[in-house]
């Protein structure tokens, strides 16, 4: 292991705020896996964190002692079912700091939530020759709903350049705006490079030229304190299962104006006040957009994830996260032969990176056999992959469970694969 | 010996350094085009078809280490065969890859083929093997685009490409 300069300054300020990440990481049970004989080292959390035991115990509660569909009875269960499931309703106001419960809608994840807003604001507000911004960096479930909306529309789809760091180019981004922008729809925290745009700036650029926002917070919301009320967006989205909740549930943050301008996107039962053969009247907001059962034990198991996180602390995890980020940066970044793909001044908690001459389809299957599990691929990111020219890349995520003696893994693996490939 | 140490050894790590019939065919037959979008493999077939057999082949592309080899030591394995046993050759090889033919038993003709037995133990590197036979055989028929999704692109042409993203 290498010179005493990239040796982080073990961990100061992650340690003052009361962080211990062997504390922590008793509390995930899947960290004790082998993989091919090794400790595992999950470093995919981009792509889905990990579980604590204290959602899991909060799901199996939920699963054999509370369960029964909500909203809909007057019996004991239905009651605390529907009591259990509301209140989570509070406590992810209070996470992203929306003004209202109402403005919080419960959808099955991210791309839901955009789909949502494609059909709920989009189909009913854009049209023929108007257009919608989007960047780069986007992952496809916030490309692909504008693409289809512009297919039916004729709707046209303006896209935000990024420089070679991976930093998107916030004077192209003004200069894109015209009379007939009607929309942004743009990352916070890039998944397939880490990048944290400069979503306050860019929400007021919006706002100044009267559009409406949406950022997908899928990768910001398990790393950034986010509030909504100081970025001022129109929408958030995000999802439970990339911040130790479950899959299958997601977050649509609207405003509650926004909300209640919008046309429903699936119809059935729950969202409705009343219906006729002739006329249906729609429940108020959030109801409108939750129509049929949900995903009630998933919601439940994503306030014992937020509950968790607050637990530990949102400036802890950043902190030690910061310090994973920065330790690996140096460590990959000093090998010879590693590209690290994505060197924006502001990052979050991911590391794509080249190995020369070897494809990261077979950096990823190597790596997992000294048990570390990175994501090789295009990331659903194409447009990345095309603007930085290559055909994917692999990338290690973290969470605020990884160690730096995992880093200290991954680099050593990285170095056998090199050794393979040199034959 | 891992199924993954077995697959990256020599043989294979050689074809991927120098792949043997690499490059466009000059006044190729029949050519296909294949595409894997789950990990991005993209390679292209190119063959000379004369009386039946395979006068000639190529293959060009951007892949990992398991498709480049296994393309190259397909266009070794198949030039100069008729195009019936070259086509029972992508059957046979494809049947190993699924772990539905026992590379050790007699009765197949794959030989040196069998270097790539191991991918059977690795799911997620299968359709990386299979692809430049899978190529082939749509060359074989003139079907111009062979994918391991179908043909499901998730990101079609459309608003994207008018905007521009250099
Ligand atoms: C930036 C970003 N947006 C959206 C998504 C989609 O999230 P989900 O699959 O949970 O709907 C992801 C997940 O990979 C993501 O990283």
């Amino acid at each position: 292991m290498k010179s005493a300069v990239t040796t982080p300054r073990a961990g100061a300020r992650a340690d003052d705020l009361g962080f211990d990440v062997e504390r922590v990481r008793q509390d995930f049970p899947i960290l004790t896996l082998k993989v091919n004989d090794k400790p595992l080292v999950f470093l995919d959390n981009a792509a889905s964190s990990q579980m604590p035991q204290q959602v899991i115990d909060r799901y199996v509660r939920y699963r054999s002692r509370e369960h029964a569909n909500i909203h809909r009875a007057v019996h004991y269960l239905s009651e605390v079912a529907t009591r259990e499931y509301e209140a989570v309703r509070a406590k992810v106001r209070a996470l992203i700091n929306a003004r209202e419960e109402r403005e919080i809608v419960y959808t099955s994840g991210t791309t839901e939530s955009i789909n949502l807003v494609m059909h709920g604001y989009g189909r009913k507000f854009i049209g023929a020759d108007d257009e919608v911004i989007l960047s780069v960096l986007e992952h496809h479930s916030n490309i692909v709903p504008w693409q289809m909306l512009a297919q039916e529309s004729g709707a046209h789809l303006r896209v935000v350049p990024c420089n070679d760091a991976g930093e998107l180019d916030i004077d192209a981004y003004r200069s894109l705006f015209n009379a007939r922008t009607r929309f942004v729809a743009v990352g916070h925290v890039s998944n397939a490079l880490g990048t944290v745009n400069p979503v306050k700036e860019m929400v007021a650029i919006a706002h100044a030229h009267g559009v409406p926002i949406l950022l997908d917070g899928a990768q910001a919301a398990p790393h950034l304190q986010v509030d909504v009320q100081d970025l001022d967006c129109d929408f958030y989205a995000f999802s439970g299962h990339k911040m130790c909740g479950p899959t299958g549930v997601g977050i649509l943050y609207g405003k509650a104006e926004r909300l209640r301008a919008m046309q429903p996107f699936k119809g059935g039962g729950d969202m409705i006040l009343s219906v006729t053969f002739d006329r249906t009247v729609y429940a108020d907001i959030p109801q409108k957009f939750e129509a049929g059962t949900p995903p009630i034990a998933e919601v439940i198991g994503l306030g014992a994830a937020i509950d968790y996180l607050n637990g530990i602390g949102l400036d802890a995890i950043k902190a030690h996260e910061d310090e994973l980020l920065r330790y690996a940066t140096d460590r990959v970044g000093e090998l010879s032969g590693v590209r690290i793909i994505g060197r924006a001044r502001s990052k979050a908690a991911v590391l794509s990176f080249e190995v020369d001459g070897v494809h990261p389809h077979d950096v990823g299957t190597l790596l997992n056999e000294d048990g570390v599990a990175v994501r090789t691929g295009h990331h659903c990111a194409q447009p990345v992959m095309q603007r930085f020219g290559v055909p994917a890349t692999a990338r290690a995520s973290f969470a605020f469970y990884n160690t730096l003696r995992e880093i200290d893994v991954l680099v050593g693996a990285i170095r056998k694969v090199q050794k393979v490939f040199a034959g | 010996m891992s199924a993954a140490n077995q697959l990256y050894q020599e043989v294979i790590l050689d074809h991927n350094r120098k792949p043997r019939n690499w490059g466009k065919l000059e006044h190729a037959s029949h050519h296909a085009e294949g595409l894997n979008p789950l990990c991005g493999d993209h390679i292209f077939v190119y063959l000379r078809l004369r009386d039946a057999s395979v006068e000639a082949i190529g293959f060009e592309g951007q892949s990992c280490a398991i498709c480049k080899a296994s393309a190259s030591m397909m266009t070794q394995s198949v030039k100069g065969k008729r195009v019936d046993e070259a086509e029972t050759l992508a059957r046979e090889f494809r049947e190993m890859a699924l772990g539905k033919l026992d590379p050790s038993a007699s009765g197949h003709h794959l030989g040196r083929l069998t270097v790539f037995s191991g991918v059977r133990d690795l799911p997620t590197r299968v359709k990386c093997a299979i692809l430049p036979w899978h190529t082939l055989h749509s060359a074989l028929h003139s079907i111009a685009r062979a994918s391991t999704e179908g043909d499901a692109d998730p990101v079609p042409g459309s608003g994207l490409e008018r905007a521009g993203h250099a």
